[in-house]
């Protein structure tokens, strides 16, 4: 036997490839490979435009507000001053709030909570772009979606708390909000897993021949979870009237975004391949945020489908109470992020249009601070996790609509040794 | 009445369903225009429209969340997942998301979702055809599980799963599908127009989750079992001569724990019968409930009859089918300890 076959050719040996940060703990913060274009460079194509003109888009970034507090270019909304002033104040009491009741964790009064500082323009900005009636599928750092949308904060303080006013029936870790009143889907934890269900929901409303539209939010780390690309593909095939967002905060717990693959390729971008249009937007820019969440929508209601929108932004926080990012990353980086803080680019901006001053900003926030502390004297009324008195009834039921017998008897079981 | 196979008294509850609620939607992949692999979903679409009967992507969880979003809509979701063995990618969105999702949401929402499946070997699917997964699912707090074994049953235990406002994964026997196969795999098939479970209602009619029901009355041993297993049974009950009283429990949660204890306690034997593997296997669970509820009538140790704990082989799959001879052999075991 001589047949030809293969040829082994000379090789050098290979190797692999394990993604790290520009920066680690003690290193100077190095956002040197960011490429900001200036704000107002991107165009704004029409929101009947075909998928295919609008394939440039995943690789630009869409800001409005330039360095000075300008808002130039083609996607500005050109929000009447009231809008402005309603998303600043809600922007800084979801801030004031997050502080609250971080320090109420520090001093044991429930286990857990997550902050979204310098995200809060994505969650305001949205909730005020969408319909109040939109239905959201949020993950956990999206709490200013529930306070633009005028959720009490005594609600929330007392489903944080698990109180006897948690309406969740302390069955939720803190912050794994659900009101359905207001539009807002049960938060599972489990990461990604509302991005296809929001799909599904969009589905049943244009089936419903309904009018409103879904959105819903993962981090940049979640992209690489099959939910994520379920979501997409689902979305793309029924043309599902769904706003599918990517917070890319650059840190999933500690692991940087190149571990989702962000270095290789935009988030964004990850649209082109399904043949959905895909957005990268600076996330601490209202209104860009605000801008985007419009054109998609509108492009949504049109019954043109699908959207997906990163948001470029930084996790200023920590991911939770339990995290230490000084661990992982240097304790700068959160201030020399390139794109600023939300909350301060906005008021710059009002300031520069006369409609906000410094004074004003200190007396809001004195106000919000008092806001928030009337609320929380009123939550811690109805007890706190240390203290919390769930008849235990409650661990048994909505399990099932109807109990079960078994579950009867388990409940009868745990009565009759004692609970 | 028609007679009916098991695959037409499925279509047959869909389309009723269909025909009844506007909400009901029936997805999955190759269920559309093809009408499904196994012809579950044959016609619903030219009947009832492409956005009522449509196919999915390859995705099973892509499949159940989309479900979980629409009934969280206020849809109700009939979905299938072409083999149970396929149904593993959705396990996340089953256990995490439709069982818990009326608990976690403090009751705001639920899932009102079936998800179908075909499941159980005897038609050469070799490994990632066969299986039989309901254990993985009686686990789960807030699943309810369904495994019908002919006809009538699966008729009105689907109407009643796709009513029911709590998730249900309904496992279909395909063995079954068009005849009451009882293990006797050399010999020709049986259409189920000689059986009288054949004999379905054309209209609505439901059959309550959560009720076993007695396949055969008898004195001696109780057998647990259902699926295809019950005709298994049935067989191995005529050739063995002991005079078993076999319950199919046709719903594995909630489980009917009052028929089975009656039984057990009136005939002081038990066998337990499942084609899915033995080990943590749904007869784990009814011999301890068994024990928990009989244990002072037993007058021998329960004994199983299973499949091996072996994935499920391509040319042994009979032998690893527990067979009439294999519950025979059982059965005289048991009168003999």
């Amino acid at each position: 036997m001589n047949r030809p076959g293969p040829v082994a050719a000379p090789h050098s040996n290979l190797e692999l490839y394990i993604p790290e940060p520009k920066a680690r703990p003690g290193d100077t913060p190095d956002f040197s490979d960011l490429h900001i274009p200036p704000a107002g460079a991107v165009a704004r194509p029409d929101t009947s435009a075909r998928e295919s003109a609008l394939r440039e888009l995943p690789y630009q970034l869409i800001r409005v507000l330039d360095d000075s507090g300008t808002a130039t270019g083609e996607w500005n909304p050109r929000l009447p001053a009231e809008v402005l002033r309603q998303g600043l104040r809600t922007m800084l009491l979801t801030r004031v709030f997050d502080d609250r009741m971080m320090r109420l964790q520090r001093q044991g009064k429930t286990s857990f909570y997550i902050k979204c500082t310098g995200e809060e323009a994505i969650a305001v900005a949205q909730a005020f772009a969408l319909d109040p009636k939109d239905m959201l599928f949020p993950s956990y750092r999206q709490q200013g979606l529930l306070i633009a949308r005028g959720c009490p904060l005594v609600e929330m303080m007392c489903q944080v708390f698990n109180n006897s006013r948690d309406r969740l029936k302390g069955r939720q870790l803190p912050i794994m909000y659900s009101v359905k009143e207001l539009g807002f889907f049960s938060i599972s934890g489990n990461l990604g897993t509302q991005f296809p269900q929001a799909v599904g929901w969009a589905m049943a409303s244009a089936y419903k021949k309904d009018t409103r539209i879904a959105a819903s939010w993962v981090g940049d780390g979640t992209t690489a979870e099959g939910d994520f690309h379920y979501a997409l593909t689902f979305a793309a095939v029924y043309h599902a009237p769904v706003i599918l967002n990517v917070v890319n905060n650059q840190w999933a717990i500690s692991s940087f975004q190149g571990f989702a693959g962000g270095d290789e390729a935009t988030f964004a971008s990850r649209a082109l391949g399904y043949g959905l249009p895909g957005l990268r937007v600076d996330g601490n820019d209202f209104l860009a945020v605000y801008a985007a969440t419009q054109w998609a929508a509108e492009r949504a209601r049109k019954n043109l489908g699908a959207t997906l929108i990163e948001f470029y932004t930084y996790r200023a926080a920590p991911h939770s109470t339990s995290d230490d990012p000084s661990k992982y990353r240097p304790e700068s980086e959160a201030s020399a992020w390139p794109l600023g803080d939300p909350i301060e680019r906005l008021s710059q901006h009002m300031i520069k249009l006369g409609e906000w001053s410094l004074e004003q900003h200190q007396a809001l926030t004195a106000e919000l601070e008092e806001e928030v502390r009337a609320a929380l004297k009123e939550a811690e009324s109805y007890g706190t996790l240390q203290n919390s008195e769930m008849d235990v009834q409650s661990m048994f039921e909505d399990v099932f609509e109807k109990m079960p017998t078994h579950l009867q008897n388990q409940l009868d079981e745990l009565r009759s040794i004692g609970a | 009445m028609s007679n009916m196979s098991m695959v037409q008294a499925i279509n047959s509850a869909m389309d009723v369903m269909l025909n009844r609620d506007p909400d009901v939607l029936v997805f999955g992949e190759d269920v559309g225009y093809f009408g499904g692999v196994f012809r579950c979903t044959a016609g619903l679409q030219a009947k009832h429209g492409l956005t009522r009967v449509f196919d999915a992507p390859i995705a099973e969880g892509g499949i159940v969340a989309a479900a979980v979003g629409m009934g969280a809509y206020g849809l109700r979701p009939v979905v299938e997942i072409q083999f149970a063995d396929y149904i593993l990618p959705a396990f996340d969105q089953l256990v995490s998301e439709a069982s818990r999702l009326r608990y976690r949401s403090g009751g705001e929402f639920w899932s009102p979702i079936t998800v179908r499946s075909p499941c159980g070997g005897g038609i050469h699917g070799g490994q990632t055809h066969s299986q039989s997964p309901e254990a993985i699912f009686t686990h789960i707090s807030g699943l309810k599980t369904v495994m019908p074994s002919n006809p009538y049953d699966a008729k009105g235990l689907l109407i009643a799963a796709i009513e029911d406002n709590d998730p249900v994964i309904f496992l279909e026997p395909k063995r079954l599908y068009n005849g009451p196969f009882d293990g006797h795999h050399d010999k020709p098939l049986v259409p189920w127009a000689s059986h009288p479970a054949g004999e379905v209602p054309d209209g609505y009619y439901r059959i309550d989750l959560g009720k076993a029901a007695i396949a055969r009355p008898g004195k001696d041993v109780t057998v647990l079992t259902y699926g295809t297993m019950v005709h298994v049974c049935l067989a191995a009950a005529a050739e063995s001569g002991v005079d078993a009283e076999i319950i199919d429990l046709r719903t594995l949660f909630p489980i009917d724990i009052e028929t089975i204890a009656a039984s057990v306690q009136k005939t002081g034997r038990c066998v337990i019968a499942h084609e899915a593997s033995r080990t943590s296997g749904f007869g784990a669970e009814l011999g301890q409930l068994v024990q928990e509820h009989c244990f002072y009538f037993l007058e021998a140790p329960i004994r199983r009859v299973t499949g091996w704990d072996t994935p499920y082989p391509h040319s042994l799959e009979w032998s690893y089918f527990p067979g009439p001879h294999r519950v025979a052999h059982a059965l005289k075991l048991v009168m003999e300890d």
